[in-house]
């Protein structure tokens, strides 16, 4: 058995995940990512130090006890390890994948100062996935409060907070606009980074906390949140996601073979269009895909490419430092056969005399100062234009929030230049007993900080329905 | 509590014209809040694609809607096979904006094919607030021509046309002769993309603000994937969100009829696919 005490030696690497070969994974939409063993998730326990004071749990947004769930793991209490981070992530197999640990736990890792840090990330999953092999438990409930809570939006966000409001006692009703549970962990993260079954797992594990889930169900032309609290709700949460596309104002952005991310994404994961026509929903990608942008989306968009059999070109208009997608992400991407061009961006789009699109006219950059988001600012180099052949374009240049709850809802305060929904530091809204958080809050973020808005906001629920007379 | 579960039930299922079905479908949630010039989003199983479907009626007492489809591709073929009784997989609605119903005075209606049946909705709504409505049925041929009855039980006038002159009108020029003679306010064009695009040439010169449903090829019906967006008046829109109705005078239909197109090889790859499963093509032709 593992000591709890930490051992005099600290092996510097972490131990590695095994993944699917490049070559391989390239041709088929299974995970990548394949998971550790039981023996490397004990020796990568043990390289944690057991702090008194950790550091990394400062790091969680949601603040998962992780020494305590590690020490479980070396104990090898799988079930224990679990439960400890239950306590605090209703979604542990979903962030054990999708997490951006390296920003977050990890880089407050004390192993981190003298070499990797521990492989927070993994151990999650680990346990996650033990779990999900041998059978959920379920947690205590608190006995019925008599309240009832809509939360608009079955994605992170949603389901965190619909989680924690049943562990409560509370009685929740989710409304998912679309027929499948999850948000962008369906429609926009690909099977190969987060298997669908994985979702549906963690949403059983809510449905199962008691929680009504009603698919199909567009909250704002179905129900609005004022006739929600009039019929019943006591509080509602919205966290409705960022699913408007941004498009990039270039002329011909109309032409034929010309995605916006989402398009793209909804139509590969949600309507599985890569097994068409076993599936009913098309998707027609050509030989030399584009894509526009350079966060996790368009990595996303890219990877899924290469698996249609695509060669994909990355077009962003910074540099390869500005990239805001995770570093693993890009890495990935580029094991697979993405070739990246900086620094240019799109002109015009040139349609074929059918109405397709056959090349990009583009400008080459040059960073400039800082712009408010404390990226260097790309400047257009005159003279630059050049002409690059694709046949199909993805726009992944980020998303916006939905606007019709906004529009539907009389007293809502609404960011006018962000379209997001204006919320304190609880996510409480400008209204009585609504509360919001996730992207429609932040704008386009990670599902964790949405997971902790969620979160906080169930709290914040929690305590307003209580004192309520 | 109100938790009643949806099972999106068809209770009624009617025959308008060969290929031509209309759906009674029990969504009482739906049904409370569905308006005329809204839609909904069909699927019919797990591995089903969402298609939208303009609402041609909703009885909110009964908590149950209506629309119709054309037997065209895949889904709606097998869509068409399914009976009274039959569930479908999910029914999302009611999606997009409502029309503007509100009394302009004289109303000119113009429906065509399928989409015949979401305009009498709108002919009656447009009745109940106070207009003299005079409507336009047409259709290809006069085999697939239905509702003749309906319409003229709820329009102060009505004129039918086909294309090929078997009933009716030929075509829609007689229009620019109705138009010359009496003072239209306001025009409501539903059907083929073809169709909307003459009447809104014919109304033009006239003056006549022309309203259009637009049905472009969606995916979630909701914003998401900006698929369905359309050019009007030199704007980019979304069909879904900003419509399913534009001004008929600013739509880009060229486009439209462009994009309507861009995966109808596609559409009939998966469409005969299905066909040689159900034991071969019906239409007469042999399949290779």
């Amino acid at each position: 058995m593992a000591e709890a005490k930490p051992k005099p030696k600290i092996k510097k690497e972490a131990v590695e995940m095994p993944k699917q070969a490049p070559k391989e994974r390239v041709k088929n939409f299974n995970e990548v990512a394949l998971g550790y063993t039981e023996a490397q998730a004990l020796e990568e326990a043990g390289r944690c130090l057991q702090c008194v004071k950790p550091q990394c749990v400062s790091g969680c947004p949601v603040e998962v006890p992780i020494p305590e769930f590690i020490k479980c793991i070396r104990e090898q209490k799988y079930g224990e390890a679990i439960a400890k981070i239950k306590e605090k992530n209703s979604l542990p197999a979903v962030c054990g994948r999708v997490c951006p640990q390296e920003e977050q736990c990890q880089a407050k890792c004390l192993v981190g100062k003298i070499g990797q840090p521990v492989s927070i990330g993994r151990l999650e999953r680990f346990v996650a996935d033990w779990e999900r092999e041998n059978g959920f438990q379920m947690p205590e409930k608190a006995k019925p409060t008599g309240k009832k809570v809509a939360v608009i939006g079955a994605g992170p966000a949603g389901l965190t907070a619909a989680a924690d409001l049943a562990k409560l006692g509370h009685d929740v009703t989710i409304f998912e606009a679309l027929h499948m549970a999850g948000g962008v962990l369906v429609y926009g993260i690909p099977e190969f980074r987060l298997p669908k079954k994985i979702v549906q797992n963690e949403v059983n594990y809510i449905k199962k906390l008691g929680v009504d889930l009603r698919l199909g169900y567009l909250i704002g032309r179905i129900h609005t949140i004022p006739e929600l609290l009039k019929t019943g709700y006591d509080a509602v949460f919205i966290g409705s996601g960022a699913g408007l596309p941004q498009f990039t104002d270039v002329p011909g952005e109309n032409l034929g073979g010309i995605y916006s991310a989402n398009e793209f994404l909804i139509r590969v994961n949600l309507m599985k269009s890569y097994k068409f026509p076993e599936y009913d929903t098309p998707m027609r990608i050509g030989k030399h895909v584009v894509v526009i942008g350079g966060g996790n989306v368009a990595m996303d968009c890219a990877r899924s490419s290469m698996r249609l059999g695509a060669e994909v070109c990355l077009l962003y208009r910074r540099s390869r430092e500005e990239l805001p997608a995770r570093k693993e992400e890009i890495e990935n991407a580029e094991e697979e056969g993405l070739v990246c061009r900086f620094l240019a961006a799109p002109l015009r789009f040139i349609g074929d005399e059918k109405g397709w699109v056959k090349a990009m006219e583009c400008q080459a950059m040059e960073l400039g100062p800082p712009d408010a988001s404390g990226r260097r600012r790309p400047i257009p180099v005159p003279g630059s234009e050049f002409t690059m052949e694709t046949d199909t374009v993805i726009i992944a240049i980020g998303q916006t929030p939905n606007p019709i709850i906004q529009r539907t809802t009389e007293g809502l305060l609404v960011n006018p230049k962000h379209g997001t929904i204006i919320v304190d530091e609880n996510g409480k809204t400008s209204l009585d007993g609504v509360y919001a958080g996730g992207d429609v809050a932040t704008g386009a973020a990670t599902v964790i900080s949405a997971m902790g808005m969620g979160k906080k906001a169930a709290k914040a629920i929690h305590e307003y329905l209580m004192n309520k007379k | 509590m109100r938790r009643r579960s949806e099972t999106y039930k068809i209770v009624t299922k009617k025959e308008l014209a060969p290929k031509e079905k209309l759906f009674e479908v029990e969504a009482p949630d739906i049904a409370a809040k569905a308006l005329p010039g809204q839609f909904v989003i069909v699927i019919i199983g797990e591995k089903g694609e969402r298609i939208p479907l303009t609402i041609c009626d909703y009885d909110r007492k009964k908590g149950t809607v209506s629309f119709a489809f054309h037997e065209v591709g895949k889904t709606t073929k097998e869509l068409g096979l399914l009976n009274e009784g039959d569930c479908l997989e999910n029914l999302t609605g009611p999606l997009g904006n409502p029309s503007e119903i509100k009394n302009y005075g004289n109303v000119l209606c113009v429906g065509g094919s399928i989409m015949i049946a979401p305009l009498l909705l709108q002919v009656k709504a447009m009745k109940e607030a106070g207009n003299r409505v005079t409507t336009v049925i047409g259709a290809r041929i006069k085999d697939v021509l239905f509702m003749e009855e309906e319409a003229k039980a709820m329009s102060d006038q009505v004129y039918v046309a086909t294309d090929d002159g078997s009933k009716g009108y030929k075509g829609l020029d007689f229009l620019k002769e109705v138009l010359a003679k009496e003072k239209f306010d306001r025009c409501i064009a539903m059907g083929p993309v073809v169709m909307m695009k003459t009447v809104s040439d014919i109304t033009k010169p006239f003056g006549i603000p022309t309203i259009v449903t637009l049905t472009p090829i969606m995916v979630d019906g909701m914003g998401m994937c900006g698929v369905c967006r359309v050019t009007v008046g030199g704007k980019m829109l979304f069909g879904c969100v900003d419509g399913p109705e534009f001004d008929g005078h600013q739509v880009d239909f060229d486009e439209l009829i462009h994009r309507q197109r861009l995966f109808l090889p596609e559409e009939r790859v998966v469409s005969e696919l299905w066909e040689l499963e159900q034991g071969g093509c019906k239409c007469g032709r042999s399949k290779a």
